[in-house]
């Protein structure tokens, strides 16, 4: 293949890499009202009163929105396709406020300066209410987060919203509780991961205009153009007709602008005053008022035989939700069924799950989606498992994952045409040099070596429901336009579009000219997310290729000749990773380094390794940091208590050792030249693999995140096992 | 007030407030490639020079620059492109946005070492965050141009 499978340079490197003004607030209007939000100080309260008189008498204030002035029509900002699993339970500004940094207040003006001045002049009484803070005592609180009577629901999610339950469910297959007692070793624990952020370098923001035909224009640093017009619509209460949204260039998203966060304080400023406004989150307010990973304890119940075959996988996940439900719903049902289907040998699985809202900032969409979590949870319980068996963790895997070919009923009912998943495990092996290093090296009196490993699968897209549509169209002079819907947010599917399109016409790269999104303009695509692009997106461009190619065969070529196609895909065909951690223990301080970590990826045909590489590593690394140190916490009256990189610490270039990455390639029949999607497989193995190293080190298992060295010290000091594995030495 | 200053040896004679941050003045004259990451002097993506100094532009205010000597990347097109180069062979510019920041401290680097170790890239950009890239690209690329750049000398 003369341009998919090969490492070609970004089409918009260089003027990423020269700094031209490509992303969202560089392109803003120099005359735009600067929008800025007033925020609730209390965890749950009722408003009694805004007194606004103070703050409009400030010079150059333009208009201070409230309660008063938005449309009474709930919605969710979860950027899903319509009728959208999470619940309608949010306006633009509501009476209740239900966690510190909700909106209350709306204030534009033509200064900052002037804007900041109002704000403090805001006076605002309320009611207070009793929080809800702990997700364990959530369910059945005698303080009803949602009591609204137009909470909307789309469809049956297992919600009971009097209960504070968001959503609940189960799915099982097979008899676990007979399988169950015939195991010999059973481990039973629960696993604790925290909400995390997604930390993109650039914040939320967002600017909108009135356009000549009084339309109104968003354009946002997201990566859901399309569900951005239409939840636009609803909340503002207005046709879907009347918005265009463009999304410029976008620095990272990670899920976090998968969910709308600063467009809608804009656009009603633009459609009270009919004047372009505009509005860029700091750090502070991007970590306090928008969405994190959702927060999860999840009880696992494992068994196998004597002989190391699982018979029988048991997964019960609570999740917080926060005080909205975006993504609730949906994130949930990752965390069973993307870790149990790995286990496919085993006779029997079930999963139950809640979903429960607390008075802490709504969780949202956050790279993993829920896997993650489910991967921590069971990948350490089947850490623990090979210790009670004394089997070597990798024999214990090989021994019991998924193949090629087989159905797997956790993964609803699909089969699996491509999983290399024991190649990975044999790679990385050699690798990390497993056989030498497991469990543990000692290096010196204090300090200690140890590996651990985990393995992990995601999907590729949303079967039947992402939607992605493309466009190609011959220009004068013999190159083509290749119009996509799907939202480039750095990790760089402009070039990977454009390379399947060149492979497919047989051109070259420079013949391909692809347009960032406009809804005015674009084909429509549901956005890029839930590691759709490449599979779903990719097809889509595939498709438009081949029909253009048999149009220039049958009519010859020439200028506006164009072929559209539409994707949507039956299955979503998982890719696989193998994940080895090597980390370095002071055992005086608890202080723990990774000091190497190896991947083996299988994505199916890479369509660009170098990028492919480079979204391993990066995927690897934000993993690190949610094992080692990310940390979203509240303090008792439900004050997020870090919120800048000052207090919530992302790994800088001094934290992490080596990321070494390979791919062990397959071939995916379903997907555009034998791809699969990789954005968020790569985020899973490392809190596992960390944790299984930890233990190999010091003969403890952390069950929660993060394992800080705070952790691990207070952890060996409390056990008393005295680093059983080094005086076994 | 008014101050004047070069800016990618241009002159500019400006009146300004006294409380204006140098990132938000070099933006509003238009030199867009300064970004602002954080709001607490960490991420380092607002790294411009003073009098070929690298200095955070958030943590200085512009009235500091009076007399003096201001370079931003769009300073730097030509040297920009020779890492940048690098960067994108590796695929390490992912979503871009620390780019310019990480690039103007690159070449304030080359500056003080002819040839770095791999230790001594990590210290020197240790504050320039990268929240995509997981860092190991960037370190490819920077230290094949430091390669490239050393042979060259
Ligand atoms: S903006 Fe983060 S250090 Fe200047
Ligand atoms: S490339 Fe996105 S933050 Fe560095």
């Amino acid at each position: 293949m003369k341009t998919v499978n090969q490492g070609i340079e970004k089409i918009d490197a260089m003027s990423l890499l020269t700094g031209k003004a490509v992303y969202t607030d560089d392109l803003a209007l120099e005359n735009c009202l600067v929008v800025k939000v007033l925020r609730s100080p209390h965890a749950f309260a009722k408003i009694k009163d805004i007194d606004l008189t103070d703050a409009m008498k400030i010079e150059g204030m333009e208009c201070i929105l409230t309660y008063r002035d938005v449309p009474n029509k709930r919605f969710t900002m979860a950027g899903q396709s319509y009728p959208e699993p999470s619940p309608y339970d949010r306006l633009i500004l509501d009476r209740m406020v239900r966690y510190v940094g909700d909106p209350m207040a709306i204030a534009a003006g033509t200064s900052e300066k002037a804007v900041d001045k109002a704000l403090k002049l805001i006076h605002v009484s309320y009611d207070l209410l009793d929080p809800v803070l702990d997700p364990d005592k959530a369910l059945d609180h005698k303080s009803i987060i949602h009591p609204e009577a137009d909470y909307h629901v789309n469809g049956d999610i297992g919600n009971e919203v009097k209960r504070n339950l968001c959503a609940s469910g189960e799915f099982s297959a097979g008899d676990v509780e007979n399988e169950f007692s015939r195991c010999c070793v059973i481990v039973d624990r629960v696993y604790h991961t925290k909400a995390n952020n997604q930390a993109m370098m650039e914040t939320h923001r967002s600017f909108s205009y009135p356009d000549h035909a009084g339309r109104l224009v968003i354009c946002s640093s997201t990566q859901i153009p399309f569900h951005v017009r239409r939840i636009a619509a609803t909340a503002l209460d207005i046709p879907k007709s009347r918005i265009r949204v463009i999304k410029p260039k976008v620095g990272g998203g990670f899920g976090a602008k998968q969910t709308l966060v600063s467009e809608l304080f804009p656009a009603l400023v633009t459609m009270k005053t009919g004047k372009p406004a505009k509005m860029v989150f700091d750090r502070s307010e991007t970590f306090t008022a928008s969405t994190s990973r959702h927060e999860m304890k999840i009880r696992v119940r494992i068994g196998a035989d004597k002989a190391g075959h699982i018979l029988a996988i048991q997964m019960d996940t609570l999740s917080n939700t926060g005080a909205y439900g975006e993504h609730g719903p949906t994130t949930v049902g990752l965390s069973g069924h993307k870790a149990m289907s790995l286990y496919n040998r085993a006779k029997a699985v079930q999963f139950t799950y809640k979903v429960v809202y607390t008075n802490t900032m709504s969780a949202g969409a956050y790279r993993g989606y829920g896997a993650t979590q489910g991967t921590f949870a069971l990948e350490s319980a089947v850490n623990e498992l090979s210790d009670l068996l004394s089997m070597d963790p990798l024999q214990l895997r090989l021994k019991n994952i998924l193949k090629s070919g087989d159905t797997v009923a956790a993964y609803y009912g699909e089969t699996i045409n491509s999983c290399p998943l024991p190649a990975c495990i044999q790679k990385g092996r050699e690798m990390i040099g497993w056989d030498r290093k497991f469990p543990f090296r000692k290096i010196s009196p204090t300090r200690i070596r140890a590996v651990g490993a985990a393995i992990a699968m995601q999907g590729s897209g949303i079967p039947d429901i992402d939607r992605a549509s493309a466009r190609v169209e011959v220009q004068e002079g013999g190159f083509y336009t290749l119009m996509i819907g799907a939202a480039d947010m750095g990790t760089g599917c402009d070039t990977i579009l454009a390379q399947m399109a060149a492979e497919s016409l047989g051109c070259d790269m420079d013949k391909i000219v692809v347009s960032s999104v406009d809804t005015d303009a674009s084909p429509y695509d549901t956005g890029s997310y839930a590691s759709s692009t490449t599979y779903v997106t990719g097809m889509a461009v595939v498709k438009a290729c081949e029909e253009l190619k048999r149009k220039i065969e049958a009519k010859g070529i020439y200028p506006a000749l164009s072929a559209s196609a539409t994707h949507s895909s039956p299955v979503s065909p998982p890719p696989f990773m193998a994940g080895f951690s090597e980390i370095e223990m002071d055992l005086e301080t608890g202080e723990t380094k990774v000091v190497e970590f190896v991947g083996v990826v299988d994505c199916g045909t890479p369509i660009n390794p170098s990028l492919a590489r480079v979204q391993t590593e990066g995927g690897i690394v934000q993993g690190i940091g949610m094992a080692l140190y990310e940390d979203i916490s509240y303090n008792p009256k439900g004050k997020m208590t870090r919120d800048s990189f000052m207090q919530y610490k992302i790994p800088s270039r001094l934290d992490v050792g080596r990321v070494r990455v390979e791919f062990e390639s397959s071939y995916e029949p379903t997907g555009p030249f034998g791809a699969k999607s990789i954005g968020e497989v790569v985020i899973n193995t490392p809190s596992p693999a960390i944790a299984h190293a930890i233990h190999n080190a010091a003969g403890i298992y952390l069950r929660k995140l993060p394992m800080t060295a705070e952790t691990i010290f207070m952890t060996l000091k409390e056990q008393k096992t005295a680093w059983p594995s080094v005086l076994k030495n | 007030m008014q101050i004047t200053c070069r800016i990618n040896n241009r002159e500019f004679i400006r009146e300004i407030e006294p409380d204006l941050l140098l990132i938000d003045f070099v933006r509003s004259l238009g030199f867009k490639s300064v970004k602002r990451g954080c709001d607490t002097s960490n991420c380092g993506l607002c790294t411009v020079w003073v009098d070929e100094k690298p200095v955070l532009s958030c943590s200085v205010l512009a009235a500091r620059v009076n007399h003096r000597i201001v370079t931003t990347l769009e300073g730097l097109e030509e040297e920009a492109k020779a890492v940048g180069r690098f960067l994108a062979k590796e695929g390490a510019e992912q979503c871009g946005f620390c780019s310019p920041g990480l690039i103007m401290n690159i070449l304030a680097m080359k500056k003080e070492f002819k040839t770095p170790t791999t230790d001594d890239i990590k210290q020197y950009l240790a504050g320039n965050l990268c929240r995509c890239s997981g860092y190991e690209s960037q370190l490819r690329a920077i230290e094949k141009y430091f390669d490239l750049e050393g042979k060259n000398q």
